[in-house]
C-alpha cells in the first residue's frame, strides 16, 4: 500500500519536477493575487462614484465575471484567441482569466467593506478639507479593509486553490508537473505529494483566518 | 450690523427630492458672535448647518463665508472648508487613529505641516480640549465626552474661521455634557465665531449673543436669548420654548 501510495524512490525521482510545479503555482500565487486585488480595488472604487453611467456597468462586469465559472474563462481564454489572431499562451492566459474572476470577487469585497464605512467618517474628513480621494484612501480604505479582512484572506486562499486549474492549459504548476512525474513513474505518489503540499501550504492560512473570523466575531459582540 | 459678515447666507432652499427642507433663509453672523440655533426635530437645522459648508449642496441662494463665496464653481472647496470647522453629534472620529493622528490628519494632507509640525500643532490644539495627555488614546479608548473634545481639537487645529457644531452633546451621558460645553465656552472667550445647534438651554442664556428659531424650513424669530426664551413673539416659538422647558 504504502510502495503504491508514498513510494520513497518515486518521491526522490519526482521531486525535482514536483518542486518546479510548486515554484509555479508561488509564482503564479504571486501575480495573480496582486492583480486581483488591484482590478477589485478599482472596480470597487468605481463603483463608489455613486454616478449611475459609472456604477451600472461596474455592476454589470462584476456579476457578469462572477457568474462565469473560471475554468470555461480559462479555456475560452486559451482556446478561442488564437482564432482572433492572439497566441498568449497557458501562463498569461491563466492570469487574465484571474485577474477577471477574482478581481470580480475582490471587487464584491471592498465594496462591502467600503459601505460598512459609516458616511460621518467622509464627512467628516471632507469638513477639514480633504478631497473625495483622500478622504477615501486615508479614512475609509483603511477601515474598509479591517472590516473585510477574513474575506479578503478566504478569497486568496480560493484563488490559491484555482491555481490549478492552469494544468488545464498545460502550465507547468504544482498539479500539472505532478501529472506530469505519475504519468512517468506509472505511479499516483507524485500526486499524493502534491496534495500534501497543497495542504502544508494553505493550513496556516486557514488558521489564520478562522483566528480573524473569530476576533471579528468577538469584536462585533 | 455694522462690519462685514464673516457669514453671509441668503435665500436658502434645499430640496430633497420632493421634500423642500429650507424655505428661503437667511443667516448672516458677525465675527465673534456665537449664533444659538433652536427648532424641532426636522426643521432643517442640520441642513442649513451642513449647507454653509456645503457637505450638502443648497438648491439656490447665495453663500459667503470670510469673503468666499461657497457656491462658486471656481472657488476651492477644500481650501475653503479649513476655515470653517463642524462638530458632529456623533463625534466621527477616526477609529482606526488615535487622538492625535485624528487631528494632524488634515494638517498634514490638507495644510501641507510637515508631520513634526502637525504633530506639534496637534498637541496644541489637544491641549486646549484639556487632552494632551490623551495624545496616543484611539478614541475606542476614550469617554464621548473626551471624543467630542478631540473632534473638537481636529477642527481648531486648522485655525478655523467658523466653528459649526452640530447638537455636539446630544449624544453624550449627562454627566460629559459640562466638560464639552466648558470647552466651548473657552472657544467662545478666544474670539471664536460660532454657529451652534444644540438644546442646552442654559448654555444659550449663558453664551449666546444670538438666538435663532427655526420651523419647517424658516426662521421663525431671532433676538437676544432673554428675549427669545422670556418674550418670544410668535407662537409657534413660545409652544416649542415651553416644551423643551417642561423637559
Ligand atoms: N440626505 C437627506 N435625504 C433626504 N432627506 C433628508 C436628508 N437629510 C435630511 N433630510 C430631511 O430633511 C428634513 C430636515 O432634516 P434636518 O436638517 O436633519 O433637521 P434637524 O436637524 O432640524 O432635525 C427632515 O425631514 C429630514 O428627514
Ligand atoms: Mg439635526
Amino acid at each position: 500500500m504504502i510502495q503504491t501510495f508514498f513510494n520513497i524512490e518515486i518521491i526522490a525521482a519526482a521531486w525535482p519536477i514536483v518542486l518546479s510545479g510548486l515554484l509555479n503555482t508561488i509564482l503564479l500565487s504571486l501575480i495573480v493575487v496582486p492583480l486581483g486585488l488591484f482590478g477589485g480595488l478599482l472596480l470597487a472604487l468605481g463603483a463608489s462614484i455613486r454616478h449611475p453611467l459609472v456604477r451600472w456597468p461596474l455592476m454589470a462586469w462584476v456579476d457578469f465575471f462572477r457568474a462565469f465559472p473560471p475554468l470555461v474563462l480559462l479555456i475560452l481564454l486559451f482556446a478561442g484567441l488564437p482564432f482572433a489572431g492572439l497566441e498568449l499562451g497557458g501562463f498569461a492566459c491563466v492570469a487574465i482569466a484571474f485577474f477577471l474572476n477574482t478581481g470580480a470577487y475582490y471587487g464584491e469585497i471592498f465594496r462591502a467593506g467600503i459601505d460598512s464605512v459609516p458616511a460621518g467618517q467622509v464627512e467628516a474628513g471632507r469638513s477639514t478639507g480633504l478631497s473625495r480621494l483622500q478622504a477615501m484612501t486615508y479614512i475609509v480604505l483603511p477601515q474598509a479593509v479591517r472590516n473585510v479582512l477574513p474575506d479578503l484572506l478566504s478569497n486568496t486562499l480560493e484563488v490559491v486553490k484555482l491555481t490549478s486549474l492552469g494544468s488545464v492549459v498545460a502550465v507547468p504548476e504544482l498539479l500539472y508537473q505532478a501529472r506530469q512525474a505519475q504519468s512517468l513513474t506509472y505511479n499516483p505518489t507524485p500526486i499524493v505529494v502534491a496534495a500534501i503540499i497543497y495542504f502544508l501550504m494553505l493550513w496556516p492560512l486557514v488558521r489564520l483566518l478562522s483566528r480573524l473570523e473569530n476576533r471579528a466575531l468577538a469584536g462585533r459582540r | 450690523m455694522t462690519q462685514q459678515p464673516i457669514v453671509d447666507a441668503r435665500a436658502i432652499h434645499k430640496h430633497f427630492g420632493a421634500l423642500h427642507v429650507l424655505k428661503g433663509v437667511d443667516l448672516k453672523v458677525a465675527e465673534r458672535e456665537l449664533v444659538f440655533v433652536i427648532g424641532p426635530s426636522g426643521s432643517g437645522k442640520s441642513t442649513l448647518l451642513r449647507c454653509l459648508n456645503r457637505l450638502e449642496e443648497p438648491s439656490s441662494g447665495s453663500i459667503v463665508v470670510d469673503g468666499i463665496d461657497m457656491l462658486d464653481a471656481r472657488t476651492d472647496i477644500n481650501h475653503a472648508r479649513q476655515r470653517i470647522g463642524m462638530v458632529f453629534q456623533s463625534f466621527n472620529l477616526y477609529p482606526h487613529m488615535t487622538a492625535l493622528g485624528n487631528v494632524t490628519l488634515a494638517l498634514r494632507k490638507v495644510a501641507g505641516k510637515s508631520r513634526v509640525e502637525a504633530d506639534r500643532l496637534g498637541q496644541a490644539a489637544l491641549e486646549r480640549v484639556g487632552l494632551a495627555d490623551r495624545a496616543g488614546h484611539t478614541p475606542g479608548q476614550l469617554s464621548g465626552g473626551q471624543q467630542q473634545r478631540v473632534a473638537i481639537a481636529r477642527s481648531i487645529a486648522l485655525e478655523p474661521r467658523v466653528m459649526l457644531f452640530d447638537e455636539p452633546t446630544s449624544a453624550l451621558d449627562p454627566e460629559l455634557v459640562g466638560s464639552v460645553l466648558e470647552v466651548m465656552r473657552s472657544l467662545r472667550e478666544s474670539g471664536m465665531t460660532m454657529i451652534v445647534v444644540s438644546h442646552e438651554m442654559g448654555f444659550a442664556r449663558n453664551a449666546a449673543d444670538r438666538v435663532v428659531f427655526m420651523d419647517d424650513g424658516l426662521i421663525v424669530e431671532q433676538g437676544p436669548p432673554a428675549a427669545i426664551f422670556e418674550n418670544p413673539t410668535h407662537e409657534r416659538t413660545r409652544a416649542f420654548i415651553g416644551q423643551i422647558q417642561r423637559h
